[in-house]
């Protein structure tokens, strides 16, 4: 057994079935074992589409999501991809081959400083100097990955580690690490001043953040919310943790949120922000958020408490957990009041202004699709205008939603919902796009249809970096530059080419009946969504 | 505010560049930095000096406690603290301010550790600005010719404990 079987074994013991990657010489023992093994190795078709892949298969099957690639160019492209997990909290497992032993340090070909350039973007990396160390070394990077706040661990392997022999193979049973010990239970005292809140305030609000989806909560925070009757809004992480037509289900929040969501926020008396950062777009001034109100933050990680605003009442731990404690704790207080009072915000909200009869609707149309979505189906947007969109109209039930919400990373869509997919097979898929998104990762088309993965990808069609020109329009007077993308291809052709189903939709006419057909569909498929190049998300 | 750091690493590589990568990407000052191994050899020590207002300086505690290398965080004001630098200067003298050098060393209790005839080194240890001071006075004199710096070693005071 050399060291390349042991982390093929490894990974076969933390039940990896399987994962995204791109070979090169430096990881090429690896992919030599990966052969004797059930693990599905998938050949993406750019490294970064490996780790977003990873990251879309991580959010839909719970589990550690793995990547890898080889030294040097193929470890740096995988960098914007291990950022984009890291700022979503999404854990993965990034595996890199790394030049030989030897030659580390003398700027060998291929060779880069993978552990020191993904530094920033990482829980922990590891560069394996030991073929002893590897059963270890696993099982610590499938733990640090998956427990307190998620995230991305990179282990770079130097290919003569892969290649030397190791005798006896042991994996470990547990993992004893001094340095690290995330809190999982709430404090009981933190939990009793909440309940103490609760039965004191008379507006309270929750805001909902990507924790809740992370910590698999959205049961418990559904059944919190109605036995109390307090209303939810969330961030754009957090949304699909409540399901759009429940009655106490207020939007998102932030610049590009409900105005409701946000009138709701301020005006609360008592605020619970549950697994969310209070980042900048979902909370613009954080000092004004404790005026007029006590603040409860819940995380699982106490460094995000007090980051961007002190709280009256920190309570840091796993948020199901917390929800399962504050389950044998009750209170009395009555809130239907403000939740009428939200109700006659939520009817007085100004209605989006339709766009020209002559292109396609998109906010109509990103309500109809998800309406007509099965009620568990995975919706995955890009970033820009589309996922500005669809985080406005998308209909949540018991589905997911998935997006790169902290980095903003164009390209997301197509391979995660591609990894999405591996994650659930049964269930439908579908990717929300931009024309310059797609641009950026279209290359994937090949891998869907190489592993038979597939999905249903909508091209909003508007000839512009949409949300950039919307954003010259109004701070540089139209003055519009390097957004015009009247380069693009021919997208039936793109279809074509990747032997994939394609429908055009040029306006409204009949949209219903398009979409059942394009969901009615089993094959994967290319839909051109005509969107007016002058439509704004504000 | 100024607060002293005192953090137990795991001795491995590239840990130190782990805790001084944090303080740069989250713009956290760095006014000091001392390290070195302790009593067991798998563990260092890295002594920080750093400023701030109250959010920053509670961040920078939380933020090292999320380093998986780092151990534990001992944190205290300077006066909470026994601080120390040991400094070396190396100064230019000539027969005319001989005097003056050595005066300015027993004042300060420095030493002169080594000499030739025109240089002199002169090794001080004690606190950060005891350290500075001996420095401004030979600066005000321009003997300087060279200076080496710790940077503060601290541990929290005794009674503290």
């Amino acid at each position: 057994m050399n060291g390349a079987d042991a982390i093929v074994k490894c990974l076969e013991k933390e039940g990896v079935e399987v994962l995204f990657g791109y070979p090169g010489v430096a990881i090429c023992p690896f992919f030599n074992s990966i052969l004797d093994t059930n693990i599905e190795a998938i050949l993406v078709r750019t490294e970064q589409n490996a780790a977003h892949a990873a990251n879309g298969y991580a959010r839909v099957s719970g589990k550690v999501g793995v990547c890898v690639a080889t030294s040097g160019p193929g470890a740096t492209n995988l960098i914007t991809g291990i950022a984009t997990a890291y700022a979503d909290s999404i854990p993965l497992v990034c595996i890199t081959g790394q030049v030989e032993s030897k030659l580390l340090g003398y700027d060998t070909f291929q060779e880069a400083d993978i552990t020191g350039a993904v530094e920033s973007f990482v829980k922990y990396s590891y560069l394996v100097r030991d073929v002893k160390d590897i059963p270890k070394i696993f099982k610590e990077a499938f733990h640090i990955a998956s427990t307190g706040r998620k995230g991305p661990v990179l282990i770079d392997i130097p290919s003569d580690i892969q290649n030397a022999a190791i005798s006896k193979f042991e994996y470990p049973e547990e993992v004893n690490l001094r340095t690290y010990k995330p809190t999982v239970k709430g404090h009981a005292v933190q939990i009793k001043k909440v309940m103490n809140e609760l039965s004191k305030c008379q507006k309270p609000i929750i805001c909902a953040g990507g924790g809740v989806m992370l910590s698999d909560a959205r049961e418990e925070l559904r059944a919190f919310a109605h036995k109390y009757n307090i209303p939810v809004v969330s961030t754009l992480m957090g949304i699909s943790a409540m399901s759009s037509d429940d009655p106490l289900y207020f939007g998102m929040v932030g610049n590009n949120g409900k105005y409701y969501a946000n009138k709701a926020m301020n005006e609360s008396d008592l605020l619970i922000m549950i697994g969310a950062r209070v980042a900048d777009r979902a909370v613009s001034q954080p000092d004004l958020i404790t005026n007029n109100k006590v603040l409860i933050h819940i995380d699982v990680d106490p460094a995000e408490i007090g980051k961007q605003v002190g709280p009256h009442i920190p309570l840091v731990g796993d948020i199901k957990t917390i929800f399962e404690d504050i389950e044998k704790e009750s209170f009395e207080n009555n809130f239907s009041d403000w939740v009428n009072t939200l109700y006659s915000y939520k009817e007085k909200a100004p209605k989006r202004k339709a766009p020209s009869a002559e292109y396609v609707d998109p906010a109509e149309f990103i309500r109809i699709l998800s309406e007509k979505m099965d009620t568990d189906a995975i919706y995955v947007a890009d970033v820009g205008q589309n996922q500005m969109w669809s985080c406005g109209y998308y209909i949540s039930k018991n589905g997911r939603f998935l997006t790169s919400g902290g980095m903003g990373t164009m390209g997301y869509s197509i391979p995660a919902a591609m990894g999405a997919k591996k994650a659930c097979n049964d269930k439908q898929v579908i990717a929300v796009c931009g024309d310059g998104s797609f641009q950026m990762s279209f290359m994937e088309l090949a891998t869907m249809q190489q592993y038979d993965i597939p999905t249903k990808i909508f091209i909003f069609h508007n000839g512009y970096l949409g949300l950039v020109r919307e954003y010259q329009h109004k701070t540089y007077k139209a003055n519009y530059s390097v957004v015009d993308l009247s380069g693009s291809p021919e997208f039936s052709y793109i279809a074509k080419a990747y032997n994939m189903g394609f429908k055009k939709l040029e306006n409204m006419d009949g949209i219903e009946k398009n979409i059942d057909e394009i969901l009615a569909e089993d094959g994967p498929m290319l839909i051109e969504v005509m969107i007016d190049p002058m439509d704004t998300v504000k | 505010m100024k607060r002293l750091y005192s953090v137990l690493v795991e001795n491995r590589s590239g840990v130190l560049s782990k805790v001084c990568g944090l303080f740069a990407r989250r713009c956290f000052n760095i006014d000091s930095l001392a390290v070195g191994e302790t009593d067991d050899s798998n563990v260092s020590c890295i002594t920080i000096v750093s400023s701030g207002d109250k959010r920053t300086l509670e961040q920078i505690e939380k933020q090292l406690n999320k380093k998986i290398d780092v151990i534990k965080i001992k944190t205290f004001t300077e006066e909470e603290s026994t601080s120390r630098e040991l400094m070396l200067v190396k100064v230019k003298y000539t027969k005319s301010n001989r005097r003056e050098i050595m005066e300015i060393c027993d004042l300060m209790e420095a030493k002169i550790v080594d000499k030739s005839n025109k240089y002199m080194t002169i090794q001080i240890c004690d606190t950060p600005e005891q350290t500075s001071l001996l420095l401004q006075m030979f600066s005000s004199i321009q003997v300087v010719a060279e200076v080496a710096r710790t940077g503060t070693l601290a541990l929290q005071k005794c009674s503290a404990e």
